[in-house]
């Protein structure tokens, strides 16, 4: 007679070696989960030992009090991280100016208005656009951007604010556009077809409905935006220059956080200097920025959000 | 419960007139035929909708009623691949005509869904976003409507106290309400219903089957309806439908206690369906 299943299982149950592979298991997965949580307080530790170490010699009211970022100078180096901030700051205004709107509208195309076959072919084509170097969009903007501008504006420099800004702004369209569609195509379809029947025009659906629906969505995906605008550095690196200014210029050369510290990584500031600290302070003040976006993110979704 | 109950509680509850007998109608369909790709879903449809009454739609599913519903007020053109033929008169005007506009037509002919789909906001927001589409903007006129729309649904009182709350806070029964409160906040002059409480509980679904029996003082009220006990309950007139046909159209009385085909017979004494 032939063993009953039953018994074939109870029979495999008692092998040892899946029992330890059951055992092992958790623990293996748990070592290399940590393995990324330490490499993260592995960094954020370096960052605020040497950040700690910049501010035994910089006192940290000049840091973040000051208006010149003089560094390099031989007598009487000066690192007040405002121009720094300010360039930072031109760049990422300049850029969420170009992408949300451009952004939003791609996505309420996508979402509400354009055929299966559009979105089928569009999509793809945004995520490649995401994938592009930024080392890329950096030469862009150096030899191509900046010269168009100038033909209409001679008064800007070959190294200015504006034309990484826009560009910056190009890097992100596709993220904002993509992610936002997400959240609005999420949007239950009874939900506007309950506006559309009350004689809701396609537009005051997508205006009135989708997006407000979406809104929690729309937002997060134009803060992540924001934290890679802030934390973008080739195209900056490239063509915003390397002059720390403390004002409102946008035609000229500037530096950005991100760019300043490219220039001491690459350059010769050796090992211990001031000059070579600073960076970590300068990092450091950008991980403040990028954290402090998220927790906007988190609170904004939180305060916008329209449960469906 | 058995035909005969339904039949007693029928004439209890409401002597049918000469005079509303022939009342004008509100929509009369022509020759009207549907396809979804090849997919004939209606066939030669000739049907006159009377106004003020309460018209009830049964019929098996997949017979056609939700798409007849659906194509009174044209959201039927939302789905890909539909052709039509035929016609159908809203008031007197053929809602094909190239210029007709749908937005014009469905403000004048409201709709609630199966399932309640109020919109991510407040309620007040909700009631007010049809007369605000408008162009209604006056807070106080707004202040208005949003009352007496709730009132209207019966749930002003459940709700006047929480306006500003999500809509999606409060139970299923009274979400219906309210997306039939946005439904009066435009004053249509038709409300066509697509099973409107085949997602509810028994005690949402009598408050709502007592507020249709308020509403045709004012409103054309067209319902499609899984359930003939309800069809039997509220409606003047019922419209049997079987695969894209309509086999029988009668009063209700006399379709639920004499109807002339022996498939509606079939289907309302349980038969199958």
């Amino acid at each position: 007679m032939r063993t009953s299943v039953q018994e074939l299982i109870a029979k495999s149950k008692d092998k040892k070696s899946k029992k330890i592979i059951e055992k092992l298991i958790p623990i293996l997965l748990f070592l290399i989960a940590s393995v990324s949580v330490l490499t993260t307080i592995g960094i954020v530790l370096t960052l605020i030992i040497e950040t700690f170490t910049f501010f035994t010699r910089v006192p940290l009211t000049d840091f973040i009090l000051g208006t010149t970022w003089l560094p390099f100078a031989n007598s009487g180096a000066q690192f007040g991280i405002w121009p720094l901030i300010i360039g930072t700051l031109k760049i990422t205004g300049i850029a969420i100016i170009v992408a949300v709107p451009i952004g939003i509208s791609a996505a309420i195309y996508l979402s509400e208005y354009a055929s299966d076959n559009v979105r089928r072919i569009v999509k793809p084509v945004l995520e490649v656009l995401a994938g592009v170097p930024t080392i890329v969009y950096g030469f862009f903007a150096l030899t191509f951007v900046t010269p168009v501008l100038q033909s209409f504006f001679p008064e800007i420099k070959i190294f200015n604010a504006i034309s990484p800004g826009i560009v910056v702004g190009i890097m992100i369209i596709p993220m904002i556009a993509s992610l936002s569609e997400d959240a609005m195509s999420s949007v239950p379809k009874s939900i506007r077809d309950g506006a559309l029947a009350m004689g809701s025009t396609k537009f005051e659906v997508a205006w009135k409905i989708t997006v407000p629906a979406a809104l929690s969505g729309i937002i997060a995906s134009v803060v992540l935006g924001l934290s890679r605008a802030i934390g973008e550095t080739m195209i900056v690196s490239l063509a915003a220059g390397s002059t720390p200014k403390f004002d409102g210029d946008f035609t000229g050369s500037i530096q950005t956080m991100t760019a300043y510290i490219v220039q001491v990584s690459k350059g010769d500031a050796g090992y211990g200097t001031t000059i070579y600290y600073s960076i970590y302070a300068v990092g450091f003040t950008l991980f403040l920025f990028t954290m402090a976006m998220n927790i906007l993110a988190g609170y904004m979704s939180k305060r916008f959000r329209e449960e469906y | 419960m058995n035909t005969a109950t339904i039949k007693t509680k029928i004439d209890t509850a409401r002597p049918v007139t000469a005079e509303q007998a022939d009342k004008e109608s509100v929509y009369s369909t022509r020759q009207l035929n549907l396809w979804y790709g090849n997919n004939h879903a209606l066939k030669n449809i000739d049907l006159e909708i009377g106004e003020n009454e309460v018209t009830a739609i049964i019929g098996p599913s997949g017979c056609g009623k939700s798409t007849y519903l659906k194509t009174l007020n044209r959201m039927v053109e939302l789905v890909p691949s539909v052709k039509t033929s035929g016609e159908i008169q809203y008031r007197g005007r053929n809602i094909f005509e190239s210029s007709y506009g749908v937005e014009e037509l469905r403000t004048r002919v409201g709709m609630v869904f199966q399932k309640p789909n109020p919109f991510p906001k407040s309620i007040y927001d909700n009631i007010a976003y049809g007369p605000r589409i408008h162009g209604i903007k006056n807070k106080k006129i707004l202040d208005e409507i949003v009352e007496k729309s709730l009132r209207g649904a019966a749930i002003w009182d459940e709700v006047k106290d929480r306006l500003n709350e999500n809509a999606y806070g409060i139970s299923g029964g009274q979400q219906q309400r309210i997306c039939i409160a946005r439904t009066l906040a435009i004053e249509p002059d038709v409300i066509l219903m697509d099973e409107p409480t085949s997602a509810l509980d028994p005690i949402s679904t009598l408050k709502i089957e007592e507020l249709v029996q308020e509403l045709k003082e004012q409103y054309s009220i067209i319902i499609v309806t899984h359930n003939m006990q309800q069809a039997a309950r509220i409606s003047d007139k019922t419209a049997f439908f079987l695969n894209g046909e309509v086999i029988e159209y009668d009063r209700t009385d006399t379709i639920f206690s004499n109807p002339a085909d022996k498939r509606t017979e079939d289907y309302i004494s349980g038969r199958f369906g």
